[in-house]
């Protein structure tokens, strides 16, 4: 909600998912706690309060064997570009202490874990449940603080955290960029954790604007939806499948209704 | 020289010991909550059963529903200061307190609620002016003040403090300008109590709650508005039934009560049929394009189509229906059933703009989130019913607070 910075091209950070290739490893998550320094309970059993920025979901076709299908899909935060695509996601626009904003120099969306008081409006206002709460202090286990990444603060109690696109390696690229005397980064210099954890590549990350990046690509495949897309929250979170039953799980449709149809229809619409 | 009496002249109240009590059991209670209360500041939110699917739960329901039950008292002073009903200045002591009762348990709910209790000044010294919820923080202190300052002139008035003639003044005075922040809490409600409406509608990303708007205003916003000033007065009838019945005393007269029951009724019976086109329009076309039927909401056990009815229904149409007849409103057992069924109304529509949005899936591979509030969530809610009993019990033994009690009440 801050004014628009000039001085580079803009970028839209975005990512690539392909479902077909996910196996539902959950090397990702791992990948994600480890680099962003993500405390967990000493039980997870109940995975409502425990804190992830990115969830395999295990989805299914619901038909009897052998016509069985499943699927896994890995849910970071969508990033939202919101309403118009300028930044009025369903989170920032509501938080009362601006402590989540809307990067227009990437399209990623922040967390100010200081600024945070723990209202969890954003919380309530995120239809991908994206947003965790930190329920407790975050304990690690004893010696396991000297493996924490030194780059990324770690939550303190009552205050609500998510997926960042792994922003702090935006900024050590930009800072390694500047130190080179360039203005820009290749597509290579700033990846997620979780892209580079993938085993199978199902995960592709860069600037959905920029036209030499794999993603750029990617997003205008037939293949390509992203998830609850006629709620207008615009993600930068797209997913590649081939099957239909696993697009049409992605969002909702009235029983006449069908996902082919319906995008020519949103697209017209917008 | 003898000393001024602490309860008002000319009015009887129970002994001490029965006040003591009556007060003890109040306290009891009051302490538990207070207990709870600092468990949650001390361990944190932890203490509560909300989760990342339920963030916003108990306490936010409870919230949104004083406010709109402590709607009677910028209604009411609407009524009597602005509208100049001149009979209402028979209950709008007791609206006022009501109110004020409300609003500083809204106002301690907040502060339990928030997981960094410590920084919640920052809704105000980083206020984004885009979210609804900072206009509810402005408005909702600023209305908190002007209801203390309608609060203070009716303190001033215990007899003890009035015999000092600078107390006495400034009562008297402070009534006299008491029409300016009648006009005040009335403006100032309907932006808070609007945006309270707003906190829900806005939320585009959850098509149970979202709602259509005009420039930046929701539907809801309007809505909130609207139930909280044609059903707080209900619940200001029917905290002086309670008052009535607990000191078995007339208090107020019945032409007062028929008179505000009227206009609640109305407003209830114009509130409901807003209430139901913005229903119709919801589930026929802004839920549809965004792939819900109105039955995909209703498809839980605990959240089927029954609260609808009960919400237009049962406790819309049906006390708006009662109290816009003069038989309805006469007849002492209708007046206090619609008035039950409006309170009930109200807080049911604060309970599913809260606790249903959270509820409903999003996903067809999702389900539907379930949410049982711990001791401690149900305790702290307890807390200001207990606040509020022993503010009354106070305000009634020690303040002139109902104007026509001598008179009901003559003592040989």
């Amino acid at each position: 909600m801050k004014e628009k910075h000039s001085n580079t091209p803009a970028k839209r950070y975005g990512m690539i998912i392909d479902l077909d290739k996910c196996t539902g490893c959950g090397a990702c998550m791992v990948g994600c706690y480890a680099e962003n320094n993500i405390p967990f309970k000493p039980d997870e059993t109940n995975k409502l309060d425990s804190i992830n920025w990115i969830r395999v979901f295990k989805l299914t076709n619901h038909k009897p064997y052998p016509e069985t299908e499943i699927c896994y899909l890995p849910m970071p935060c969508m990033q939202c570009d919101g309403v118009g695509k300028h930044g009025h996601s369903p989170c920032v626009s509501v938080c009362p202490a601006v402590a989540t904003d809307y990067n227009y120099d990437t399209g990623i969306i922040s967390q100010i874990y200081t600024r945070c008081f723990g209202c969890r409006y954003c919380m309530a206002a995120c239809p991908y449940h994206a947003r965790k709460f930190n329920w407790w202090d975050p304990v690690w286990p004893a010696d396991m603080e000297k493996y924490l990444s030194p780059n990324v603060s770690p939550r303190m109690r009552g205050v609500v955290e998510k997926c960042s696109f792994c922003f702090h390696r935006y900024q050590l690229a930009r800072e390694k960029a500047y130190m080179e005397k360039r203005t820009d980064l290749a597509e290579g210099e700033y990846q997620t954790a979780c892209a580079d954890a993938c085993p199978t590549k199902a995960i592709t990350f860069g600037d959905l604007n920029n036209k030499d990046h794999a993603v750029y690509k990617l997003k205008n495949s037939p293949n390509a939806f992203r998830l609850l897309e006629r709620l207008e929250t615009n993600p930068k979170v797209y997913y590649l499948t081939t099957k239909k039953w696993v697009r049409k799980a992605g969002d909702n449709y009235l029983a006449h209704e069908e996902p082919e149809t319906l995008k020519t229809r949103i697209k017209e619409h917008h | 020289m003898k000393e001024t009496p602490l309860i008002p002249e000319g009015v009887k109240r129970c002994s001490k010991w029965q006040f003591s009590l009556w007060m003890a059991a109040a306290t009891a209670v009051l302490l538990w909550g207070v207990y709870a209360m600092f468990l949650i500041w001390y361990k944190g939110l932890n203490q509560t059963n909300m989760n990342d699917a339920y963030g916003f739960a108990l306490w936010i329901w409870a919230d949104l529903a004083v406010i709109a039950l402590g709607g009677g008292a910028f209604f009411s002073g609407f009524l009597t200061y602005i509208i100049a009903k001149d009979e209402l200045k028979n209950i709008i002591n007791f609206a006022v307190i009501i109110g004020f009762i409300c609003y500083s348990s809204a106002l301690l709910i907040l502060a339990i609620d928030i997981g960094q209790p410590l920084r919640g000044w920052f809704i105000f010294w980083h206020a984004n002016v885009h979210s609804m919820l900072t206009e509810v923080a402005f408005c909702l202190s600023c209305y908190f003040a002007v209801l203390t300052i309608e609060f203070i002139p009716l303190i001033l008035e215990n007899p003890r403090i009035s015999q000092k003639p600078f107390w006495h003044h400034l009562s008297h005075n402070m009534h006299g300008i008491m029409a300016v922040f009648a006009a005040t809490g009335v403006f100032l409600s309907f932006f808070h109590q609007g945006s309270l409406g707003g906190v829900a509608g806005v939320l585009f990303g959850r098509p149970f709650a979202y709602r259509e708007h005009i420039f930046i205003w929701p539907w809801t916003f309007f809505l909130f508005t609207w139930s909280a000033a044609a059903c707080g007065p209900c619940f200001t009838i029917l905290v002086t039934w309670i008052t009535e019945k607990i000191t078995r005393k007339k208090l107020v007269k019945d032409n007062v009560i028929e008179l505000l029951a009227k206009i609640s009724g109305w407003m209830i019976l114009t509130y409901i049929i807003a209430k139901s086109i913005d229903t119709l329009y919801w589930a026929f076309v802004t839920a549809p394009d965004r792939g819900f039927t109105l039955m995909d909401f209703y498809a839980s056990p605990t959240y089927n189509i029954g609260i609808l009815f009960a919400e237009i229904i049962l406790c819309g149409f049906v006390p708006g229906l009662i109290l816009i007849t003069r038989k309805g409103r006469e007849n002492k057992f209708l007046l206090m059933t619609a008035v039950v069924l409006a309170v009930v109304g109200v807080s049911l529509n604060r309970w599913v703009m809260v606790l249903q949005v959270m509820a409903v899936p999003m996903f067809s591979f999702d389900d539907w989130y379930t949410y049982v509030p711990s001791w401690q969530e149900v305790a702290t809610t307890v807390l200001p019913v207990a606040y509020g009993i022993i503010v009354i019990s106070l305000a009634h033994r020690y303040l002139p607070v109902f104007p026509q009690e001598k008179e009901l009440n003559p003592i040989d």
